[in-house]
Parts: structure tokens; C-alpha cells; sequence
């Protein structure tokens, strides 16, 4: 079982700043952990439950944990940061390795950018890296609009108020 | 976990069969959910990787910050995985069935996913029913990894509730490959 936020932070933009670094997630994966994720995401596929399929037909080192589990970990990582009025606008994962049981799992992240886009949202944008034995697994971008001010509320934002493509 | 980039930009369109080209930009396989938006997943989810949000756990939170109970926005995938069985089914229900007719296509039995993008826009709620479409956006001429040999392509899954109202667009590059002899 890892740490878990029991208070409630409530990130305001003027709280991040470039380079900041966030705590770091140390979490050790268990077999239990790639099933229960893979289960939880609905993903029947038999190479992230099923070990002989894994080694046998997908030539990995055992059963791995599947990406949208991985987005759920990324998820809880940030907003464990932001609180709950952090709102996720996109997230952007490049898979380099797998995350096998036996492996503790490690999640960093800095802060790469801070701003307000003409809608008046404020978003921090940042590059989080999951690492096993200093192995880079995944890295992922996240943006995610957290609150100018401690009245704004990201999650009240629709249409051309809510912008969260960054290429848009 | 290619050795190399993924590089769906630099698909060559005359190594592309016909067939497959002519999919690329298409609106394929509009598809409703199987079963609404749950509570119970909800937590499953969150439980799943501690995620102790006041968000998904605190109903006054919840009524404050967003009117009410939503889901973890990653959980937007896992709406339209379908079940591993139903009655009457008589062939696997496949999410992400471009990815599987592209590794039928070019006769790939393996693939992986290198590269995922999640937009999200409006929350999804508990009850809502949502509906998806898929669009092929690029494949690319044959590559050679450590894996194997093969082809990545980029697939554009856009989510929508029953008010038509969207609520993201996952974009996946993959990796079909045979393994090296």
C-alpha cells in the first residue's frame, strides 16, 4: 500500500512554478497490482493476467501492466498534488518498457509550464516519468487546469471555456 | 516498447494496398456502450491504484466541485471495453477494432501499444451511456524493431455522452509486428 493523500491540497496556479519538482510515488508491483489494474480497466487480454501468454506468445518477462491502468496511476500521481479541483485536460504517454511484478515503480514529475490561456484558465503542464531501477518505462504529459484563484473552479468550464488541447 | 520512435508520419502512401488507404479518415464502427456509467467501477478503479481523491469519495465534495459524483477522467476507455462474454455472442467482442483489422490486414500476430493521447472535455457521469466512433489516421511503410517487423499506425477514438456532448478523443499509436525468426 502506498501513501495516499488524506488531506485535501487545493493547488492554485501561483502555487507551481517552472522546475518544480513533485514528491515522488514509490509503489512495489505485485502480480496483484497488473491484474487488479488490468481488471479494474476491463482489460481481458490474457498477457496482462496470464503468464505463460505473456512469456510464451508475447515474448515479455511476464505478465505487464496495461496503459490505461498506467493513465489511472498518472491520474492519482498529479491529482494527489493538485487536489480535487485539479481538472486533467490531456495526457500524452510514450511507452519505452513494460512494468512486470517484482518491479517497485517509481513516479517523478517537474513542472514544464505555467499559464493562462485566453479563456482565463490556468494550466500547468507536466512531464512525469514512471521509472523502474532508474529505467524510464513511460513518460507522460500531463496537463492538467488547476484554479488562478482560490473562487475559480476548472471543473465549471464548458465549451470555448474549457480548451484542453494543446495543439488546438 | 519499440527500440525506435513511432513515426506515423512518414507513412508512404504508395506502400499502403488500396484498401487500406482509403479507410484513412473514416468514421468506423460508431458503437454504444454496453452498460452505463457505475459508481461501483468508479471505485474499482480508484481502489485499484489508491486514488483517494475527495473527489470520488466525498459526495459534498463532489456536489461542490462538480455537481454532483463523475468518473476519474482516464477511467474514458474503460466504458467501452466489452464484456468477455455475452449470450448470444459468437465471436470475441474486440475493442479497438481498427487496431485488429489492421493486424488482419497485414498479417501482424503481435502488437503493442507505443504511444497514447487522452483529450479530455466534458465529465462523465454515473448513468451516462456513452458512444464511440474510430478513425484511421495514418500507417506507416514497414519498420523493423527489436520486436519485429511491422507497421505502426495511429487510431483517433472519439467518446460521446447521450447528450451528444463530447467527452474525449484517445488517440493510439500501435505497433503490429511478427517476431524476428
Amino acid at each position: 500500500m502506498s501513501d495516499t493523500t488524506t488531506s485535501t491540497p487545493r493547488l492554485l496556479l501561483g502555487d507551481a512554478t517552472v522546475g518544480d519538482a513533485l514528491p515522488t510515488l514509490a509503489y512495489p508491483v505485485t502480480a496483484t497490482t497488473v491484474v487488479l489494474g488490468a481488471l479494474a480497466a476491463r482489460d481481458w487480454r490474457p498477457m496482462h493476467h496470464d503468464h505463460d501468454f505473456a512469456v510464451n506468445r508475447n515474448g515479455t518477462q511476464d505478465i505487464f501492466m496495461n496503459t490505461p491502468n498506467q493513465a489511472a496511476w498518472f491520474e492519482r500521481y498529479v491529482t494527489d498534488w493538485t487536489g480535487p479541483t485539479g481538472r486533467l485536460g490531456h495526457m500524452q504517454f510514450r511507452m519505452k518498457g513494460s512494468v512486470f511484478p517484482g518491479d517497485e515503480m517509481r513516479l517523478d514529475a517537474t513542472v514544464r509550464d505555467v499559464r493562462t490561456d485566453d479563456a482565463g484558465c490556468g494550466w500547468v503542464t507536466l512531464d512525469v516519468a514512471l521509472t523502474v531501477d532508474g529505467d524510464v518505462k513511460t513518460t507522460c504529459a500531463v496537463r492538467v487546469a488547476v484554479p488562478t484563484t482560490p473562487d475559480d473552479n476548472p471543473w465549471a468550464r464548458r465549451g470555448d471555456a474549457w480548451r484542453p488541447d494543446p495543439t488546438a | 516498447m519499440s527500440d525506435a520512435p513511432p513515426m506515423p508520419d512518414d507513412a508512404l502512401a504508395e506502400e499502403l494496398p488500396a484498401d487500406v488507404a482509403a479507410l484513412i479518415g473514416v468514421e468506423q464502427y460508431p458503437e454504444q456502450g454496453e452498460f452505463p456509467v457505475e459508481q461501483g467501477y468508479i471505485w474499482t478503479s480508484c481502489s485499484s491504484v489508491e486514488n483517494g481523491s475527495s473527489l470520488f469519495w466525498d459526495a459534498e465534495v463532489a456536489a461542490s466541485l462538480t455537481d454532483g459524483p463523475i468518473a476519474p477522467p482516464t477511467m474514458l476507455s474503460v466504458w467501452f471495453r466489452p464484456h468477455h462474454w455475452a449470450p448470444g455472442r459468437t465471436e470475441e467482442h474486440l475493442p479497438l477494432k481498427v487496431h485488429f483489422d489492421l493486424k488482419a490486414r497485414f498479417g501482424l500476430p503481435e502488437a503493442v501499444m507505443t504511444d497514447n493521447t487522452i483529450t479530455f472535455y466534458d465529465p462523465v457521469r454515473p448513468g451516462d451511456l456513452l458512444r464511440t466512433h474510430q478513425v484511421l489516421r495514418s500507417v506507416s511503410g514497414p519498420k523493423t524493431t527489436k520486436l519485429g517487423t511491422g507497421r505502426f499506425w495511429v487510431i483517433d477514438v472519439v467518446y460521446h455522452n447521450q447528450r451528444d456532448e463530447l467527452v474525449g478523443v484517445e488517440t493510439y499509436t500501435g505497433f503490429g509486428y511478427r517476431r524476428a525468426a
